[in-house]
């Protein structure tokens, strides 16, 4: 049968360029109509060490990495070793002859093996080693039988600054792959539907959805202190703010970034800082702060493996809790785990809002894996003008007045307290961490006084509960009378639903239910949802279920199975089919998952 | 800077809210003449903002009337970043002890030098940790007892003017605030110098260090200008700041850069290109976005 959905994986080295390579490959496909999802498994080396990205193509949007591989591009011997036997039939292995010289006689069945001559299809390859990537993405096209001029065009674009000599020493790069291949294989049996070349279609990263989310959400200071998976946000913005009117720094540490941030947001500014886990355990005492000094600020946590260090270079859903713990005693936050790229991007524009309105510190928590997957967007869902900036009750000399008796921290039915931004004639106050009364005179120290304490504590926490009146309660996507009901939050979505729908071919009906406001958490909107489920089971990427913990001292409702991975690599639809199904057979009600094809496995050399 | 057309007096920098500094604690006469300078400068006081960490003397903004940021424990100097790159209009004054600023949050004093942020960082600097009832400190001199060097001090202190001076500050000062006048002016200077000043205040901690004492400095100290310093040269000034200990304690301007480096504010190239940012209009329309998409398609 042809495929309408097939996974590409090209593996090499880091500095093989396979992310540049990956990027022309990209593009090349959304410019002709088709979508991609592609997730880059990398390691923390700089050269050598294992890259394996895997591209998804396929007519329809694909919501995660599949669970297959029809095609290979093998960069060097080891990946062609690695990976050639995980090639469903029907598939392809293409590879440079020169670099890969020990290539089997045969494939496994149905696998049809590519040698590619690249020095004699591209003689500047002995001076340009990179130039492989292109001459295998021409032959590549060929394979996938698909019009050469998605490729023309985007490297004439890529190179469009290099002058037409180098594009045309690309472009016949990838010409001489796309003849020599078409002339020597077969093409694959594939049902794409590619269009006339056109741009239609952006490639985006998470990253850069949060960074054009802060552009619409008119940020005017971005601060970051480098650690992946966050710095993609960091060098977006470096290389896109300025022209935008934001201005980018990089402090010492993250305890500077959250206290500047919180500084740059008090005196008036939007200002947004990001970091992975790691960072944001030394931002956590300034959370703390904005809470109690309520200031808006906004950071976005990325996720990576952990504990500590960890997996820097991996995915994970572990800093739930961390983000919880976030800092000492009770204060309003708001904590949003968007689902997609387009979100991401919504919610930048939707948190920046609730922060101002609240006047309160909010975490948005990504991980590796929707940070810095590629996908397929349409650019028009992106709209900057709307949901309009709203400042909240937000005093500036323009609305200022004389500021008679004007009290930072008065106590209001919704606990928000108009807030004056220094500069501002008439509305002195000093903002302290100490806990003090509504005009900001400390009551911590000599003054301590349990009424007023009492008083304060209370306004500031009443803001929850306007804040998550406004937030929009979680959905139940899927059939009512569903068998099972999945549970996740944040960047699960997609392959949850795609595992859903996998089900569903099967005859296993399921419905699924994604948390994106993590706090203030929809309690009883959840506890109601749930209540009427069959079979709860919680699919998370984390070891402990910090979000069925979560669920639990939220609503009392306690999981009924839970589908867990904490390997480092993103889950795979086919990972909660099989889940699903063995809490389904009663064989377990905790299933762990784990990548182990072949080609995920390194044997370090102090174990042979 | 800007400054106010209504005469202004120190008065109009009280607070209503009396200081609840033990009597006789040297945080009085920073506070006292930092009311002073911003009044000689006609600075006006919904135009400053005084950002502290934790710590006696970081009580101070309460007692200051101005806007103010009374933040976490060795974190003014970030804080007070954030404000100034956000509104390059406003006079920003971070300030705090020696635990504060030489202690847990050294490095920021360090980093804000390098990128010479336009801000005036006051350090009461009593050579122990006031508020937490008098342990030692990164200044406390070697030997002494504190209530967790009952043994006496093994640590050597630590040398804020070279460190400042070595990281690049253009404005190096330390005054006493057992001389309100010296210490006014030593403000004024930094306050009005574009860049990042520091000026370290010997103020004595009447409860908790019964070592450095009012006499204890008055006994010692000695008056760059009377010496004939010329705060223009590094090397002098650097000599000079070795010099701390038992034998004399030196007050006054070390270091002014005749040459002074060019603030943060206008070396960034948005913050640079305009008004404050905080006076830019918000939001960008689908037309101006669009290159940022296109981009990526
Ligand atoms: C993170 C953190 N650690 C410790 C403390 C406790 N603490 C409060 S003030 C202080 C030291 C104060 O010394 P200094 O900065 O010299 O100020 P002083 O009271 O002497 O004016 C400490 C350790 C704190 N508030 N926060
Ligand atoms: S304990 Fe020392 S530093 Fe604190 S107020 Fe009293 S005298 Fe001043
Ligand atoms: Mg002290």
């Amino acid at each position: 049968m042809a495929l309408d959905d097939l996974v590409v994986g090209i593996g090499g080295a880091a500095g093989d360029g396979i992310a540049s390579a990956g990027d022309t490959l990209a593009l090349a496909l959304a410019r002709q109509g088709l979508r991609i999802y592609a997730y880059n498994s990398y390691q923390s080396v700089v050269r050598g060490g294992r890259i394996w990205l895997r591209m998804r193509i396929a007519n329809r949007q694909p919501l995660s990495p599949g669970n297959v591989l029809n095609a290979l591009v093998a960069l060097n011997q080891e990946a062609l070793d690695l990976h050639l036997q995980e090639i469903q039939p029907g598939g392809a292995a293409l590879f440079n002859t020169h670099r890969v010289r020990r290539a089997p006689e045969k494939g496994p069945d149905g696998v049809q093996l590519c040698p590619i001559p690249v020095p004699d299809l591209a003689p500047v390859y002995k001076d340009l080693p990179v130039i492989q990537n292109t001459v295998l993405i021409g032959a590549l096209y060929a394979i996938m039988g698909l019009p050469f001029d998605g490729v023309e065009s985007v490297l004439e674009s890529t190179f469009a600054r290099k002058g037409q000599k180098v594009i045309d020493m690309n472009v016949g790069a990838a010409r001489a792959g796309y003849d020599y291949a078409a002339e020597h294989f077969q093409k694959m049996e594939l049902a794409l539907k590619p269009q006339p070349t056109q741009k239609r279609y952006a490639v985006m990263t998470g990253n850069e959805a949060f960074g054009l989310g802060a552009v619409a959400a008119g940020v005017r200071m971005y601060v970051a202190y480098p650690m992946t998976p966050a710095s993609g946000i960091l060098h977006w913005m470096a290389a896109h703010g300025p022209a935008v009117g934001i201005s980018v720094r990089q402090p010492e540490d993250e305890i500077a970034v959250m206290n500047m941030a919180i500084g740059a947001n008090h005196a008036g500014i939007r200002c947004m800082c990001g970091t992975s886990g790691g960072g944001f355990a030394l931002m956590t005492e300034a959370m703390g702060m904005a809470g109690m000094i309520e200031t808006p600020v906004v950071c976005i946590e990325v996720q990576r493996g952990g504990p500590s260090t960890g997996l820097p270079t991996k995915t994970e859903q572990g800093d739930l809790f961390q983000v919880f713990g976030a800092g000492q005693g009770d204060y309003p936050r708001l904590i949003v785990a968007p689902t997609n790229v387009y979100d991401c991007f919504e919610t930048v524009k939707e948190v920046f809002n609730l922060a101002e309105k609240y006047q309160l510190p909010a975490v948005i928590l990504s991980d590796l894996l929707l940070s810095e997957h590629h996908e397929t967007v349409e650019p028009d869902r992106f709209d900057f003008e709307n949901p309009p900036i709203d400042r909240g009750e937000l005093i500036t000399e323009a609305n200022g007045g004389d500021g008679e008796a004007y009290l930072r921290y008065k106590i209001t039915e919704t606990g928000v307290s108009p807030r004056a931004i220094p500069g501002v004639p008439g509305h002195l106050y000093v903002a302290p961490t100490d806990e003090h009364d509504e005009d900001g005179v400390l009551i911590s120290d000599i003054y301590t006084d349990p009424v007023r304490r009492k008083r304060m504590m209370e306004k500031r926490m009443r803001k929850m509960v306007y804040l998550k009146n406004e937030l929009p309660p979680p959905r139940l996507e899927g059939p009512a009378d569903a068998e099972v009901t999945l549970v996740g939050w944040g960047s699960t979505w997609g392959v949850i639903r795609e595992a859903v729908e996998a089900l569903a071919a099967e005859g296993i009906k399921v419905n699924h239910l994604q948390i994106k406001y993590i706090v203030p958490f929809h309690g009883e909107e959840v506890a109601q949802i749930l209540s009427k489920a069959k079979k709860i089971i919680m699919v998370e990427q984390n070891f402990g279920g910090q979000l069925a913990r979560h669920l639990r001292s939220e609503t009392g409702i306690k999981a009924d199975g839970h589908i867990r991975k904490y390997d480092g690599e993103p889950f795979e639809p086919k990972h909660i089919v099989a889940g699903v199904k063995r809490i389904l057979a009663g064989e377990e009600e905790l299933v762990t998952c784990v990548s182990d094809e072949p080609g995920w496995r390194y044997d370090h050399p102090s174990f042979v | 800077m800007a400054t106010a057309t209504v005469e202004l007096k120190p008065k109009d920098y009280k607070s209503n809210i009396p200081p609840d500094w033990c009597p006789g604690c040297g945080d009085f006469g920073v506070l006292n003449a930092l009311q002073r300078a911003c009044s000689e400068l006609k600075i006006a006081p919904h135009e400053i903002v005084v950002v502290s960490g934790i710590g006696c003397s970081s009580n101070l903004p309460g007692f200051f009337r101005a806007y103010g940021v009374h933040g976490l424990h060795g974190r003014p100097i970030p804080v007070a970043t954030g404000i100034k790159l956000a509104n390059k209009d406003l006079t920003v004054i971070a300030t705090g002890g020696d635990g504060d600023g030489y202690g847990i949050g050294l490095s920021h004093m360090i980093h804000a030098i390098r990128r010479n942020v336009n801000i005036t960082y006051i350090v009461m600097n009593n050579q122990i940790y006031g508020l937490t009832t008098g342990q030692v400190s990164p200044t406390s001199l070697l030997n002494m007892k504190t209530k967790s060097t009952p043994k006496g001090n093994i640590e050597l202190p630590i040398n804020p003017l070279m460190l400042a001076l070595a990281a690049g500050c253009d404005y190096v000062a330390r005054g006493f605030s057992g001389d309100i006048k010296h210490l006014t002016e030593l403000y004024k200077g930094a306050l009005q110098h574009r860049g990042f000043a520091l000026v370290d205040v010997f103020s004595p901690c009447v409860t908790f260090n019964r070592y450095n004492t009012y006499d204890w400095f008055r006994q010692r100290i000695k008056k760059l200008e009377d010496k004939g310093h010329d705060p223009t040269d590094f090397v002098a000034a650097m000599e000079e700041a070795k010099k701390v200990g038992d034998e004399e304690v030196t007050i006054g301007l070390f270091y002014r850069n005749p040459n002074p480096r060019p603030p943060l504010e206008d070396l960034d190239e948005v913050i640079a290109s305009g008004p404050p940012l905080v006076k830019r209009p918000l939001g960008i329309t689908n037309a101006e976005a669009r290159p940022l998409l296109e981009e990526l398609m």
